[in-house]
C-alpha cells in the first residue's frame, strides 16, 4: 500500500501567511484542504468537522520541490534510501525530490524507472520526481531507451554525476529529449579542462597543494550545452551553476531569447566560497564543481536573486563516513544538503531581506515544477495540498544530530540556521509536524 | 633550548621566522656532531618515532632515519601504498593503530597534499610532513636555507630562482614560501605550463625565460623534471626543456653570477635540468644540502620533542 495518499477528510490551517505569486497572494487566511485538495483559502474559514491546524501567524508556501537530489537507492543504501532521503527532504521542507539517475544499477531503463518509483510509493515521505539517464549506464556513448522511461514515469533526463562530455553524443541526447518535450538537465564540466581538480584552481589550489579545475572548465560547458540547445530546440537546464562565467553565458541566452535554459543554484555555491577550505582539509567541503571565488559566488548569488538563475537545489550527496574520512584527494564529491537548503535561504536571504518571500515561493516551488513540466501547485481552491509551513524565527544549530538523513556530510556542519520548516503537507497528508518527520 | 611552538610541522608556514633561525642554529652544531667519528647523542632516549613512507622516497627517509638514530630514539618504519583502496586500510585506521602504539612523532611521506593532517587530527604523537603530495616538504625546506645560509651569508635580500616542474614541487611549495618570510625574494622560472596555478600565493614572482632571470640570480635552485610530466603536453619533449631551463656550462659561465650558488633537492636528472659538469663545479652544492638534511633534521626533531638539555650541552 502507498505511503503517500490523498488524505480523506478535512485539515484546516488557521491563521496562515499565505504566500504565493501565482495567486498572487501574501494574505493572512485559512486554508481548508479536503480529500488531499485544497478546497478553500479565504478569511476565517469555518468547518467545525476539520482537524485544526493553528498556523499562528507562520508562512504558509506551496510546497517546494528540490530539482537536484541523489537518493542513493538501488545500490547504495548505506548511503542513504528512498525512505531516509524523503525523510530528509521532509524534515528540510520539501514536498517533492527529482532524483538523479546515477545509481547502481542506474537509471537507465523504463523498468529501473518503475523500480525507483513503485520504492517511492511504498516507502517515500515526500514525492519522487525520476530523471532518466540521458545514455545507457552514464557512459555517454549511446542513447537510453527514454520512450521507455517517459512511459514509466521518468520526468526529466541527466547523466548527472559527470558532463557528456562529446558533443555529438549531448547534441543527439537534446535532439532525441525533444520528442518526449522532456527536460534536459546537464551537468556542465569540460573534464578534459578540469583534469582531475578537486578544487577551484586558483589561491587555494595553489596554497593548499591540491589539483585545481578552472573555472572555464564549467563556462566552456555551459556555453556549448546552451549553443546546443539553441541548435536543437531543445529544453536546457544548467545544474549546480559555480561560476561568474556560467551566470553570464545564462544571463546572455536568456537576454537574446532563442534558447529554452533554465539554471539552479546550490546553497554551498550560493553561500560558501573556496576560502572555506583551509589547512585542514575539510572534505566536506569538497564537491562537483567546486567551492569556488568570492566573485563567482557573489555572482551566482545575484544571479540567483535576479532571477537569472531560475531555482534553489541542493544537490544532495550523501557519502558515507568511510568515503569522506579520507585524503582529500581520495573523498567522494559532494554534501548533503536537504536539510539545510532551505532553512538558509530563509536565514541568509529572506530574513536579511536580500530575497522577497514570494521570489523565495519563485525559486523553490514554481519554477522547479515549471521546468520539470509538473502541474502547479497553488494556494488556490482545486489544487493539490502539497504545502509546506515555515517559521521565519525559528532557529537551530546545524549538527550530525539534527539531520535525520543517513549520511551526515554537510557542508553546513556547526552552522547556526534560523527558519525552519514545522509542517510538511504532501496531498493534504501531514508528514512532519511541529518540525519532526511523522514516522 | 629553543623549542618550536606548534606541535606539528606539515607546512612551512607552521613556523616562525625566529624558529627557523632557531633550527638552522641548532642545525649547524648537529653537523659539527656528525663529523666526530661517534655521532650519537643520547638526546632523544626513550622517543618512539615512525617513519611512515606511503610513497617511495630514498634520501628523505634515510636522511630521517640517520637523524633519529643519532639522537638514539626508537624508530620504526612502515611502508605501504598510499592509496586506501589498494591498503585496505585507510589512512585513518592507520593513524588510530599506531596512536593507539604511543608513539611520540611520525614522519610521513605522502602521495597526496593535506594527509599529514589526518594523522595530526586522530593521533597524540607529533607530525612531521615529510613530502605530501604536490603540497609542501618543509624539512627540505629548511635543509635548504641552511645550505643557503651557509654558501652565503645570509638569506635576508638574495634572489632565488626556482627552476623546473613548479606546479607539481612540493619543495617548491615549501621554498618559495620560506624564502618570501626570511626576506629573499623568489622567483619561479618555468613555462606557464609548468608555473603554480597562482605564483603569488606561494609570494614568488614569475618569470619564462631562465636567460634573462639568471643574471639576477644568487642562489639558482634546480627540481627535477619527470619524465612523464614532459612528453608533450606541459613541455614538448626533455631534450627541448634541458635547451630552454637546463643549467649547462654556458649559461654558468655567461649568464650566472660568478658568486651565485647552484641547488638541487634531487634526484637528479643529469642533462635534462642540469649537466654534469655544472654539477661537478664548486658551486653546486647538492651534497652539501644532503649533508644539512641530517643535520636539520636532528634539530627539527630535537627542538619539537624538547630533548633533555640544550645541544651546546649535549654536543660538549
Amino acid at each position: 500500500m502507498s505511503r503517500l495518499q490523498p488524505a480523506k477528510g478535512k485539515l484546516l490551517l488557521k491563521g496562515a501567511r499565505c504566500v504565493d505569486p501565482q495567486a498572487g497572494l501574501d494574505v493572512l487566511a485559512d486554508i481548508l484542504i479536503t480529500d488531499g485538495s485544497i478546497a478553500a483559502v479565504d478569511t476565517a474559514i469555518d468547518a467545525p468537522d476539520a482537524e485544526i491546524l493553528e498556523v499562528g501567524g507562520r508562512v504558509v508556501v506551496p510546497g517546494p520541490v528540490d530539482l537536484h537530489v541523489h537518493l542513493r537507492e538501488p545500490g547504495q543504501e548505506y548511503k542513504e534510501t528512498i525512505e531516509s532521503g524523503t525523510r530528509a527532504a521532509a524534515h528540510g521542507g520539501w514536498t517533492g525530490v527529482g532524483v538523479m539517475a546515477n545509481t547502481h544499477p542506474v537509471v537507465d531503463d523504463g523498468a529501473q524507472v518503475r523500480s525507483v518509483l513503485n520504492k517511492a510509493d511504498a516507502t517515500g515521505l515526500v514525492r519522487v520526481y525520476v530523471y532518466g539517464a540521458l545514455t545507457r549506464g552514464l557512459r555517454g556513448e549511446q542513447l537510453a531507451e527514454m520512450a521507455d522511461m517517459v512511459a514509466a514515469g521518468a520526468v526529466g533526463f541527466s547523466d548527472d554525476g559527470h558532463g557528456i562530455q562529446n558533443p555529438l553524443m549531448m547534441r543527439r541526447a537534446l535532439q532525441y529529449a525533444l520528442v518526449f518535450d522532456k527536460v534536459v538537465l546537464a551537468h556542465a564540466e569540460d573534464e578534459k579542462l578540469a583534469d582531475g581538480g578537486v578544487v577551484n584552481e586558483g589561491l587555494v589550489s595553489t596554497r593548499l597543494g591540491l589539483p585545481g579545475q578552472p573555472a572555464l572548465a564549467e563556462e566552456l560547458a555551459v556555453r556549448r550545452d546552451i549553443a546546443l540547445a539553441r541548435l536543437t530546440g531543445a529544453r536546457l537546464h544548467i545544474c549546480h551553476v559555480s561560476t561568474a562565467g556560467a551566470v553570464a553565458a545564462i544571463r546572455e541566452a536568456k537576454a537574446a531569447g532563442d534558447v529554452a535554459v533554465t539554471a539552479e543554484a546550490t546553497p554551498h555555491h550560493l553561500f560558501l566560497n573556496e576560502d572555506a577550505l583551509d589547512v585542514r582539509y575539510n572534505t566536506n567541503l569538497k564537491m562537483a564543481p567546486p567551492l569556488r571565488s568570492e566573485a563567482d559566488r557573489v555572482a551566482v548569488l545575484e544571479a540567483f536573486l535576479d532571477g537569472t538563475i531560475d531555482a534553489l537545489a541542493s544537490d544532495h550527496a550523501p557519502h558515507a563516513p568511510q568515503e569522506k574520512e579520507l585524503e582529500f584527494e581520495l573523498a567522494q564529491f559532494g554534501t548533503v544538503g536537504l536539510e539545510t537548503a532551505l532553512p538558509l535561504v530563509l536565514g541568509e536571504l529572506v530574513a536579511a531581506e536580500r530575497l522577497s518571500w514570494s521570489d523565495f515561493v519563485q525559486r523553490v516551488a514554481v519554477a522547479p515544477r515549471r521546468i520539470l513540466g509538473l502541474e502547479p501547485v497553488s494556494l488556490a481552491a482545486g489544487s493539490v495540498a502539497d504545502l509546506t509551513v515555515f517559521d521565519p524565527a525559528a532557529k537551530t544549530k546545524v549538527t550530525k544530530d539534527w539531520l535525520v538523513g543517513k549520511s551526515k556530510n554537510s557542508a553546513f556542519l556547526g552552522w547556526g540556521v534560523r527558519g525552519l520548516a514545522t509542517e510538511v503537507i504532501v496531498g493534504g497528508q501531514r508528514v512532519l509536524k511541529e518540525g519532526c518527520v511523522v514516522v | 633550548m629553543a623549542g618550536i611552538a606548534s606541535k606539528h610541522l606539515i607546512r612551512i608556514e607552521d613556523l616562525t621566522v625566529d624558529e627557523i633561525y632557531s633550527v638552522l642554529e641548532n642545525a649547524a652544531t648537529f653537523k659539527e656532531i656528525n663529523t666526530r667519528t661517534i655521532k650519537k647523542l643520547p638526546t632523544l632516549r626513550g622517543r618512539t618515532i615512525i617513519n611512515m613512507f606511503l610513497e617511495p622516497s630514498t634520501r628523505t627517509r634515510s636522511s630521517f632515519e640517520l637523524a633519529e638514530k643519532r639522537l638514539s630514539a626508537d624508530s620504526l618504519n612502515f611502508s605501504a601504498s598510499s592509496s586506501a583502496t589498494v591498503k585496505g586500510e585507510s589512512l585513518l585506521d592507520t593513524a588510530e593503530t599506531f596512536d593507539a602504539m604511543k608513539i611520540d612523532m611520525v614522519i610521513v611521506r605522502h602521495r597526496y597534499g593535506g594527509s599529514p593532517w589526518i594523522l595530526a587530527e586522530a593521533m597524540d604523537a607529533h607530525i612531521i610532513n615529510g613530502g605530501d603530495g604536490i603540497h609542501q616538504h618543509p624539512t627540505q625546506t629548511l635543509l635548504d636555507l641552511f645550505t643557503i645560509q651557509e654558501a652565503k651569508g645570509r638569506i635576508a635580500g638574495l634572489t632565488v630562482g626556482i627552476v623546473g616542474d613548479i606546479y607539481h614541487s612540493r619543495v617548491a611549495g615549501s621554498l618559495a614560501p620560506a624564502l618570501k618570510m626570511m626576506g629573499a625574494r623568489p622567483i619561479c622560472i618555468a613555462p606557464p605550463s609548468y608555473q603554480p596555478d597562482v605564483p603569488e600565493a606561494l609570494g614568488a614572482e614569475v618569470s619564462h625565460s631562465l636567460d634573462e632571470a639568471l643574471p639576477d640570480l644568487d642562489v639558482v635552485y634546480l627540481l627535477r623534471i619527470q619524465g612523464e610530466r614532459a612528453q608533450g603536453l606541459s613541455v614538448p619533449s626533455l631534450r627541448e626543456y634541458a635547451t630552454v631551463y637546463g643549467m649547462n656550462q654556458w649559461r654558468m659561465d655567461n649568464l650566472m653570477k660568478p658568486d651565485a650558488i647552484i641547488m638541487h633537492p634531487g634526484p637528479m636528472n643529469r642533462g635534462v635540468e642540469i649537466t654534469p659538469e655544472v654539477i661537478a663545479d664548486s658551486r653546486s652544492l647538492v651534497l652539501d644540502q644532503v649533508n644539512a638534511g641530517v643535520a636539520v633534521r636532528m634539530a627539527v626533531m630535537y627542538q619539537m620533542l624538547g630533548g633533555e638539555g640544550d645541544v651546546a650541552t649535549a654536543a660538549r
